[in-house]
């Protein structure tokens, strides 16, 4: 290349460079400094550095929120796949409606996702559309319980990330060579055997794009357990807000966040090995 | 039931355009046919309905004597090369060879794609995936997989478009071999007249929905039904309103003496084509024409008064 392109390739990327060293390398050093040190008297950080922080992990009761957040992440994750892939693969089948229907998915996106939740603690409270209709109706006597608890909890969380799993599910069914299904039904495949044996293993890097895009957000989700769970529905997310606000333990909500994001990065990295495997 | 297939009276609308407009074919057990005619003529609608993925508008549809207009592509038995060969990126060739046995829950798979495969010569092969292999190694695979099943019909949609034109001159001959070989009646769909001249018993020629004539190849090349099989399958020189092919066509500069039909014309050009050398004509009522001649005859300049000539029986005739 020449010397000329060689520098103005270098000024393209100095925004990104700038953005991922001042926005993430930086921050990333001074979580991983807090979690080093110790919990001031009147919360803050003092001296000395320690380790200390991350042995309170092994704890029982923060292993048992660990354990709930990958429970709900994954029960998130798999229902979102069972949702999203017969509805990317309807929306791909539509033809000259397909766009509209993808505007349809990602129109949620047009409203704050905190005015959203907000509007689905409309929806379920005691006092709200569900179960004032169904009194109305004659059909319960007292409210059905669906919010605060692991199930709005749950819902919250399939309605906000499902479509992130419905966008790359689709990008890989749109793709499809339609002679593919044609070819298996021609050789004697009927429907169901075509998705299981085609159309399924063809469309698996979308898969694992979406449960990539679903699973991390949701293990980490801070908003919806606050919001839907009311404080009952702990998750990760919780217990580093925790923290740093009402515990003032930033050593151990720096520590938590740096054994999440490590966490993370092995799925990350495990997910990436598969793709390449199944790469021929 | 003397024929596999039979087609009666089939029609297939689509929402903008009538893509077949009534076709009658029968055809008997064995053998290699062709439907042959330019894109967007119906021939690849008409495979796709004997195939079970287009259900006709009317007519019937017959498979070794029974109505199948209503049966699905998986409870046909006839199979498909597709023209890209649609295998299954995600399966190795042998693996992409057992599918079709696997779903009719079929025993001895492994003996018998290996023996599919050894037929198309792809042994040794097994393992690699489509995008591993080679066009021609491809169109095998397709082959196998289709075969495997011993289908009452191989239906071939344009099989050789997509090879280089060394290989599909080659495949040619390869597939009328294998067509011999396993019996199985095969149907080939192709635009290329030279590709269903060389290769089929019998060929149907289409143009716009409708099948123009059925015939064996010398039939229907020098005795086309109708001005378009002519045109189609061959140059014409069309000289007051009969057909003559430019190899049928001679020039000379005297007046021809044996029973020849002549008509005098004007040299306009002459193009070299290694084999051959095409000589251009102008007749006197301004009618085109050209004519094949060897590379040894005296060279003709434009502007020389020569004469057309031609046998009366090389004459082809249109009402």
């Amino acid at each position: 290349m020449k010397p000329g392109w060689e520098r103005l390739r270098a000024w393209f990327l100095l925004p990104a460079w700038i953005w991922l060293w001042a926005l993430f390398a930086a921050p990333f050093a001074i979580v991983i400094a807090y979690s080093l040190l110790t919990r001031g008297a009147y919360g803050g950080l003092s001296e000395p550095w320690t380790t200390e922080s991350y042995h309170r992990l092994l704890d029982p009761l923060y292993l048992e929120i660990v354990l709930r957040s990958f429970v709900m992440a994954a029960a998130t994750t798999a229902i979102c796949l069972l949702l999203g892939f017969p509805l990317a693969l309807f929306i791909s089948r539509s033809g000259r409606r397909r766009n509209l229907y993808l505007q349809l998915v990602i129109l949620p996106f047009w409203t704050s996702f905190l005015v959203r939740l907000y509007a689905w603690m409309f929806l379920l409270r005691d006092t709200g559309l569900i179960n004032t209709i169904l009194e109305r109706l004659g059909l319960i006597h007292i409210p059905l319980p669906l919010l605060y608890n692991n199930g709005a909890v749950l819902l919250g969380l399939v309605y906000g990330y499902l479509p992130f799993m419905v966008l790359p599910v689709y990008a890989t069914l749109e793709r499809l060579d339609p002679a593919l299904e044609e070819a298996a039904a021609d050789l004697g495949a009927k429907p169901w055997p075509t998705l299981l044996h085609v159309i399924l293993p063809l469309s698996a890097p979308g898969i694992r794009a979406g449960s990539i895009l679903v699973f991390i957000p949701a293990l980490g989700a801070y908003l919806t357990p606050d919001l839907l769970g009311g404080g009952r529905t702990v998750m990760i997310g919780n217990l580093v807000q925790n923290q740093f606000t009402t515990a003032r333990d930033w050593p151990f909500g720096a520590a938590i966040s740096v054994g999440l994001m490590a966490l993370v990065g092995v799925l990350v990295v495990l997910a990436l090995r598969r793709e390449r495997e199944s790469l021929v | 039931m003397e024929f596999i297939l039979e087609l009666r009276g089939v029609v297939k609308h689509f929402p903008n355009h009538r893509a077949v407009d009534g076709i009658s074919l029968r055809i008997p057990r064995g053998g290699f046919y062709s439907l042959l005619g330019p894109s967007g003529c119906g021939k690849t609608t008409t495979l796709r309905l004997i195939a079970g993925f287009e259900q006709p508008t009317c007519g019937d549809v017959l498979l070794n004597g029974a109505v199948v207009n209503h049966l699905k592509p998986y409870e046909r038995n006839v199979s498909t090369v597709f023209q890209n060969y649609a295998l299954f990126p995600h399966l190795t060739a042998a693996e992409n060879v057992a599918f079709g046995l696997r779903r009719r829950n079929q025993t001895d798979v492994a003996r018998r794609v290996r023996e599919a495969l050894d037929l198309v010569r792809l042994t040794g092969k097994e393992s690699r995936y489509p995008a591993q292999l080679s066009g021609g190694e491809r169109q095998r695979v397709a082959l196998a997989r289709s075969l495997v099943l011993q289908p009452d019909m191989l239906l071939l949609d344009e099989p050789l478009a997509a090879l280089d034109p060394k290989l599909r001159k080659q495949m040619r001959l390869e597939l009328k071999e294998m067509q011999r070989r396993v019996g199985i009646t095969f149907l080939l769909v192709t635009h290329d007249q030279e590709e269903a001249l060389s290769m089929s018993d019998q060929l149907a020629v289409m143009n716009a929905g409708a099948i123009e004539q059925v015939g064996a190849p010398p039939e229907v090349y020098l005795r086309p039904g109708t001005r378009f099989v002519a045109g189609f399958l061959g140059a014409v020189n069309w000289i007051g309103g009969i057909g003559l092919r430019p190899e049928v066509t001679r020039i000379s500069r005297g007046q021809p003496s044996n029973g020849a039909r002549f008509r005098p014309a004007t040299v306009t050009g002459s193009v070299f084509l290694g084999n051959c050398v095409h000589v251009l004509a102008r007749l006197e009522s301004g009618e085109e024409a050209v004519a094949e001649v060897s590379r040894g005859e005296c060279a003709y300049t434009a502007g020389e008064r020569v004469h057309l000539c031609w046998n009366p029986s090389d004459e082809m005739i249109f009402p």
